[in-house]
C-alpha cells in the first residue's frame, strides 16, 4: 500500500509530537474506558434482567396480608385488567445456623405442590426440588447457599411457628423476586445472615395455620390495564384480610434496587466519559493550536503548492481523530476488561441465572464514534484557524509576541519581584484563555477526586449516624406477633441485659389528598437512650406528646408540611384509621420513617402496653450469649445484632470503596498528567529559544527549570480552589442523581477530601514537571537557537 | 508576439490596512509577461516585490487592478478557483525553502505530484536540479543550497506554465546561489517556463530576458537584455 505524502507527513508530526499525544490519548481512553465500563455492565445486567423477569413469569403487582380463604383468588382474578393471579404462603423465620454466633433470618417461600410457580417462578441452579410428600425439604436462595458454602443435603435448624424444626437444604434457586435482597430493616445485604427459601406448600400451610388459605399474592396484568386501579381495588378486596397494602412491581424490593443501580450505570456511564472527553477536547484544542502555529509556514507552502483550505484542513482533523482513535481502542480494551471485573462484583451482589459480561457491537460503536466527533470538536477551532490564514500572510515569519507589564505585578509588591517570577506571571497573564482553560482541566481532575474522596467520607459519616448515633442498642429483637408488656420484663430478666426499651411497629398507610404510602409507624419514649430519631446534624429528635414525626423525604412524597392532618390508616388488628397531625419533619438519611411517641400510638389503637419488639443494651460479653438464647426462643421473629451488621457494613464498604478510589485516583491522574503535561509542552515549545538564549546568557538548568515549572505550578495551585468548588458541583449532582426514598446522601465535604485530592493532582503535577524537567536539561542550545520560527 | 502573452497585470494596487497606519506596497503597476520569458524583479526592500509575486501566483489578491492568465481573469476568482489555478499552473520558490521537514526531498516533490495531472517522476525532477543522490534526506540534513534545490524539484515537477521565485538566493552564500541560479535557468531554458526571479542583487538581472525595477510600489525602469549571460559568469 502506497500511503500518500501527505500521510507520511501526517505520522511524522504525530511522531514527533509523541508526548503530548500520549498523553490525549490516555485522557480519551479514560473516558472511553469509563463509557464501555458502564455502558456495557448497563447492557449485561438489563438483559439478564429482562430474560430472567420474561422466562420465570415476574409479577406487576405484589400484595401481602394476614389470611384469606383460597376462594378469595377466583374474586381476586375477576379484577379487570388482572391476567393471572397466584397466591402463596410467605412467613419470616429465625434460623439457627450451626457456626454462626448470632441467629439469621430466612423468608420462607410455598412452592406448588404438582406444578412450576404460576409467577415468580424459581430456577433450580444445584440439588433438586424439594420432594413434595416431604416436609422437612427446602431450596435455598443461592446468595445463602454459596455464603455458607452448603452442599445439597446441609441442614438448618428454624423456629417455625414456635417450634424447632430441623430442614435439609435439598438445593439452591434463584427467582426474579430476590435478584437483591436484604435482610429487612438493614442497609446492606448479609447473604450470611439472611436468605430466602422454597418450601412446599402443604408443610408450610399446616406450620403457619394456613391450610386452605394464603397470606400473599401476586398478579400479572394484562398489557394496557390500568395498575392503579387493579391496586385499589385488590386492597379492597384484601381489607378484611388483614392486607398490608398492595404494591405495584416498581416499588417491589429487588426490582427497585436492580432499577436503580441500572439508573446510576446509565447516568454514569453519560456523565463520567462526558467529563472526560472534555478535558481530552480541550487539551487537544491547546495541542493542536500550539503544533499549526509552528506549521503557519508549512501550511502556507502547502497552500501556494495547490493544496485547498478543505484538504488542509482534514489533514489535521486527522491528527485529532488518529490520536482520538487510539484512545478509544486502548479504551474500549480497558473499558471490557474492567467491565468484566466490575460484573464479578456485580455477581456477588445480583442474582442471576446468567449475568455475563458483554461487550456489545453498540457501545464499542458509539464509544469510537463519540470519541472521534469529540476530537474532531476539539480540533475543530484549531485548524479552522490555521487553515484561515491568507497565504501570503503566513509566509511572512510570525510577528514577536506581544508581552505587557502583568496585572499581578502592578499590584503593591510588584517591584520586589524576581525577573524569573515576572516571566512566569507574565506569561500566564499573556494567555489568559488558555491559563484558564489549563486551571479548569486541572480543576476537573480535583473535582473528580473531590467527589470519589467525598462518598468514602459519606459512607463513613453514613456508619457514625448508623451505628452510634440511631443505633446504641446491642441487639434488636422483634418479635413474630404483637405481645404484651410482660414481654419487656422478661426481656430485662435475661442474664446480661443492662437496659431494654420498648418499641411498637405499626403496618399503616399514610394518605394525604390522593397521595400515599406504606409505612410502619413506629412507637417509642418520647427521648429513648437506645434506638433515636436523629437528624442529619446528630441532633436527637424527641417524640413530641401527640402527632407524628417523619423523614422529611416522606412528607416531600406525600405533599406534608409540618402542621399538616394525614389520614393514617392502620393495616393490621382493627384497622382503625384516623386523622393525625404531623408534627416535626426530620432530616434524616434513611428510609421513609414515621414515628410516634408509643403512648400515642397506643392510645390510636386502643391497646395498653403492647410491644412488636425490644431494643437491648446488654453487656459487652454477653451479647452473644444472649443472642444464641434468643435465637431458640419461639415467639421471636428476628435478632439483629449492631455489631454484625456493623461488621458487614465494613465488609462491604471496605470491598467496594477500595476499588472504587483506586479507579478514581487512577483516572483523576490521567487527567491531572494529561493537562499539565500538556500545558508544559506547549509552554516549553513557545519557549525554547527564551529558556536557551537564557542559558547562553549563564542561567543554570534550575533557574531556567523555574520559569517552567513555575508556571505549572501556578496554575495548579490556582486550580486547587476552583477543583473543590466544581467537585461540590459534581458531589451534588451525584448524590441528587442517587437520591431516593431509599437514601439520602449529606453534601459534605471534609478538608481530608480535599487535601487527598490535591495531594494526588500535585503529585500528577510533578509527574509532568519532572518529564518536562528533563526535556529542558537535554535542550540542544545551538540547535534552538539556530531555528527559525 | 503579442498573443502570446503568459500575464497581463493592469493597475495593481494593494494596501495593507495596519489599524490607522495604510501601507500603500503597490501604487498602480502594469506589466505583461510573454510565453518562456525569463523575468527579474529587482527593487530594494519594501518596494512591492513579493506582493506582486504573490498576486501574479494567486496567493494573494490586489485592492484594486486585474490580472489577466492567458486571458482569465484570476483577480476576480474565488478561493477555489485560485487554488486550482496554483494547483495547475504555478510553481512556488521561496526565499526560506518552505519544505515540509518531516518530509524527505523526494516526498516534498511527491507532495505536489500526487496532485498534479502530468507531472514528472520526483525522481526525475531532483535529477533535474542534480540532487539525485539525496532524495531520501530530511529537509535537516541537507545544506541550504540543496534544500533550495529541493524547492525549485517540487516547483517544476507538475511542469507547471510559470515558476515564480522570490529571493531564492537570499539566505545562500555565491557559489551555491549559482547553483540554484542555474537549476532555474536550465527549467526555463529545457522546459519552456515562464520564469519570474525576485532579487536585490543586481548582478543577476543579466541571466535575464528582461529586468523590471519596482521602487516603492512603482515599476522605475524596464530594460531588455538582447544577450542573456549564464549564471556562471555573473559578477555578485
Ligand atoms: N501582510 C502584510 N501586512 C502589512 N503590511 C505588509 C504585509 N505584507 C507586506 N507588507 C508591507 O508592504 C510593503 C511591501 O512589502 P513586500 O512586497 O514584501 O516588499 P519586498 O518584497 O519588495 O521587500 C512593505 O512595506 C511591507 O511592510
Ligand atoms: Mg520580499
Amino acid at each position: 500500500m502506497r500511503v500518500s505524502a501527505l500521510n507520511r507527513k501526517l505520522l511524522r508530526d504525530l511522531w514527533g509530537m509523541k508526548g503530548q499525544a500520549l498523553a490525549i490519548a490516555s485522557v480519551v481512553a479514560a473516558g472511553v474506558t469509563m463509557f464501555v465500563m458502564y455502558q456495557s455492565n448497563f447492557d449485561s445486567l438489563y438483559r439478564s434482567q429482562r430474560i430472567f423477569y420474561e422466562q420465570q413469569r415476574f409479577a406487576d403487582v405484589f400484595a401481602s396480608l394476614k389470611r384469606a380463604p383460597l376462594r378469595l383468588e377466583r374474586r381476586i382474578a375477576e379484577i379487570p385488567g388482572v391476567s393471572s393471579v397466584y397466591t402463596r404462603v410467605v412467613a419470616d423465620v429465625v434460623l439457627d445456623i450451626p457456626g454462626l454466633p448470632e441467629p439469621a433470618r430466612g423468608r420462607l417461600v410455598s412452592l406448588p405442590a404438582r406444578s412450576r410457580p404460576l409467577l415468580n417462578d424459581i430456577h433450580l441452579r444445584s440439588g433438586r426440588w424439594p420432594d413434595p410428600f416431604r416436609d422437612n425439604e427446602l431450596l435455598a436462595g443461592e446468595a445463602f447457599f454459596t455464603a455458607h458454602r452448603y452442599k445439597p443435603g446441609a441442614t438448618i435448624s428454624a423456629i417455625i411457628n414456635g417450634r424447632r424444626r430441623v430442614l435439609t437444604i435439598v438445593g439452591s434457586a434463584l427467582s426474579p423476586e430476590y435478584v437483591y435482597s436484604m435482610p429487612p430493616g438493614e442497609m446492606i445485604p448479609d447473604d450470611r445472615r439472611y436468605g430466602v427459601f422454597w418450601m412446599n406448600r402443604a408443610a408450610l400451610a399446616s406450620a403457619f395455620d394456613m391450610e386452605g388459605g394464603f397470606n400473599d399474592v401476586t398478579l400479572r396484568l394484562m398489557p394496557g390495564a390500568s395498575i392503579e386501579d387493579v391496586m385499589a381495588r385488590l386492597d379492597r378486596l384484601l381489607e378484611p384480610y388483614g392486607g398490608f397494602g398492595a404494591i405495584p412491581r416498581a416499588l417491589q424490593f429487588s426490582h427497585w434496587s436492580l432499577e436503580s443501580e441500572l439508573k446510576q450505570l446509565r447516568d454514569f456511564g453519560f456523565l463520567i466519559p462526558l467529563i472526560f472527553l472534555g478535558v481530552a477536547a480541550f487539551i487537544l484544542n491547546t495541542a493542536m493550536t500550539r503544533a499549526l502555529a509552528l506549521q503557519r509556514q508549512q501550511i502556507a507552502a502547502l497552500k501556494a503548492l495547490g493544496y485547498s483550505n478543505g484538504e488542509l484542513a482534514w489533514h489535521y482533523i486527522k491528527w485529532a481523530l488518529f490520536i482520538a482513535s487510539i484512545g478509544a481502542v486502548a479504551g474500549v480494551l480497558a473499558g471490557a476488561w474492567l467491565g468484566r471485573s466490575m460484573i464479578v462484583i456485580y455477581n456477588q451482589y445480583f442474582r442471576f441465572p446468567v449475568l455475563d459480561f458483554r461487550l456489545s457491537i453498540g457501545v464499542t460503536v458509539i464509544a469510537v464514534l463519540q470519541s472521534l466527533l469529540i476530537a474532531a470538536l476539539g480540533a475543530f477551532s484549531a485548524v479552522r484557524r490555521a487553515v484561515r490564514i491568507p497565504p501570503a500572510e503566513a509566509m511572512q515569519p510570525e510577528p514577536p509576541a506581544r508581552y505587557s507589564v502583568s496585572f499581578s505585578e502592578r499590584l503593591a509588591f510588584g517591584r520586589r519581584l524576581s525577573n524569573i517570577t515576572r516571566m512566569v506571571l507574565r506569561n500566564v497573564e499573556r494567555h489568559p484563555a488558555r491559563s484558564s482553560a489549563s486551571i479548569i482541566g486541572i480543576a476537573l481532575s480535583v473535582a473528580i477526586l473531590v467527589m470519589g474522596f467525598s462518598m468514602v467520607d459519606v459512607m463513613d459519616i453514613l456508619k457514625q449516624y448508623l451505628f452510634s448515633y440511631i443505633q446504641r442498642q446491642n441487639v434488636t429483637v422483634t418479635f413474630a406477633e404483637p405481645a404484651s408488656s410482660r414481654a419487656l420484663h422478661e426481656m430485662r430478666s435475661l442474664p446480661g441485659v443492662l437496659h431494654v426499651e420498648p418499641m411498637r411497629a405499626v403496618p399503616a398507610r399514610l394518605r394525604h389528598g390522593h397521595r400515599h404510602r406504606n409505612v410502619s409507624v413506629v412507637g417509642m419514649r418520647a427521648a429513648p437512650r437506645l434506638n433515636r430519631v436523629v437528624d442529619r446534624s446528630g441532633r436527637a429528635v424527641s417524640l413530641p406528646p401527640e402527632g407524628l414525626v417523619i423523614s422529611r423525604k416522606l412528607g416531600e412524597v406525600l405533599d406534608i408540611a409540618a402542621g399538616d392532618r394525614v389520614l393514617l390508616e392502620v393495616l393490621e388488628g382493627s384497622r382503625p384509621a384516623r386523622f393525625v397531625n404531623v408534627s416535626t419533619l426530620v432530616d434524616d438519611f434513611l428510609g421513609l420513617s414515621a414515628f410516634m411517641e408509643q403512648d400515642a400510638l397506643h392510645r390510636l389503637m386502643r391497646e395498653a402496653g403492647t410491644l412488636s419488639g425490644v431494643y437491648l443494651q446488654v453487656q459487652d460479653s454477653g451479647a452473644s450469649a444472649i443472642s444464641a438464647r434468643l435465637k431458640r426462643t419461639p415467639a421471636v421473629a428476628g435478632v439483629s445484632v449492631t455489631a454484625a451488621a456493623l461488621r458487614s457494613f465494613e465488609d462491604v464498604m471496605a470491598q467496594n470503596m477500595d476499588v472504587m478510589i483506586l479507579i478514581n485516583v487512577l483516572f483523576a491522574g490521567v487527567i491531572a498528567l494529561g493537562v499539565v503535561y500538556n500545558a508544559a509542552r506547549i509552554s516549553l515549545s513557545e519557549r525554547e529559544r527564551e529558556l536557551a538564549s537564557l542559558r547562553v546568557l549563564g542561567f543554570t538548568r534550575g533557574e531556567i527549570s523555574l520559569v517552567l515549572l513555575g508556571e505549572l505550578a501556578m496554575l495548579t495551585f490556582l486550580s486547587l480552589p476552583a477543583g473543590v468548588a466544581l467537585g461540590y458541583g459534581f458531589t451534588l449532582a451525584i448524590m441528587s442523581s442517587i437520591e431516593s426514598e431509599v437514601y439520602r446522601f449529606p453534601l459534605i465535604i471534609t478538608p481530608q477530601a480535599m487535601a487527598r485530592s490535591a495531594l494526588v493532582v500535585l503529585i500528577a503535577a510533578a509527574i509532568s514537571g519532572l518529564f518536562v524537567r528533563r526535556k529542558l536539561d537535554r535542550l540542544d542550545l545551538v540547535a534552538v537557537l539556530k531555528t527559525r520560527e | 508576439m503579442p498573443n502570446d502573452k503568459v500575464f497581463e497585470a493592469r493597475s495593481i494596487t494593494k494596501v495593507y490596512n495596519m489599524g490607522e497606519v495604510q501601507v500603500h506596497a503597490l501604487r498602480g503597476v502594469d506589466l505583461d509577461l510573454e510565453k518562456s520569458e525569463f523575468l527579474v524583479l529587482l527593487g530594494p526592500s519594501g518596494s512591492g516585490k513579493s506582493t506582486f509575486l504573490n498576486i501574479l501566483g494567486g496567493l494573494d489578491v490586489p485592492t484594486s487592478g486585474q490580472v489577466n492568465y492567458r486571458g482569465t481573469e484570476i483577480t476576480a476568482a474565488d478561493e477555489a478557483a485560485l487554488t486550482e489555478y496554483r494547483r495547475r499552473h504555478v510553481g512556488f520558490v521561496f526565499q526560506f525553502y518552505n519544505l515540509i521537514p518531516s518530509l524527505t526531498a523526494r516526498e516534498n516533490v511527491a507532495l505536489v505530484t500526487e496532485i498534479s495531472l502530468d507531472p514528472m517522476a520526483p525522481e526525475d525532477a531532483l535529477a533535474l536540479v542534480g540532487l539525485s543522490e539525496r532524495v531520501d534526506h530530511f529537509p535537516a540534513q541537507l545544506s541550504g543550497g540543496e534544500q533550495q534545490r529541493v524547492a525549485i524539484a517540487r516547483a517544476i515537477a507538475k511542469q507547471p506554465a510559470v515558476l515564480l521565485c522570490d529571493e531564492p538566493t537570499g539566505a545562500l552564500d555565491i557559489t551555491t546561489g549559482i547553483v540554484v541560479l542555474e537549476a532555474i535557468e536550465r527549467v526555463n531554458r529545457e522546459l519552456g517556463t515562464t520564469t519570474v526571479v525576485i532579487t536585490h542583487n543586481a548582478a543577476i538581472a543579466s541571466m535575464a530576458d528582461r529586468v523590471v525595477r519596482l521602487a516603492d510600489g512603482h515599476i522605475a525602469s524596464v530594460e531588455t537584455n538582447e544577450q542573456r549571460r549564464s549564471p556562471r559568469d555573473l559578477s555578485w
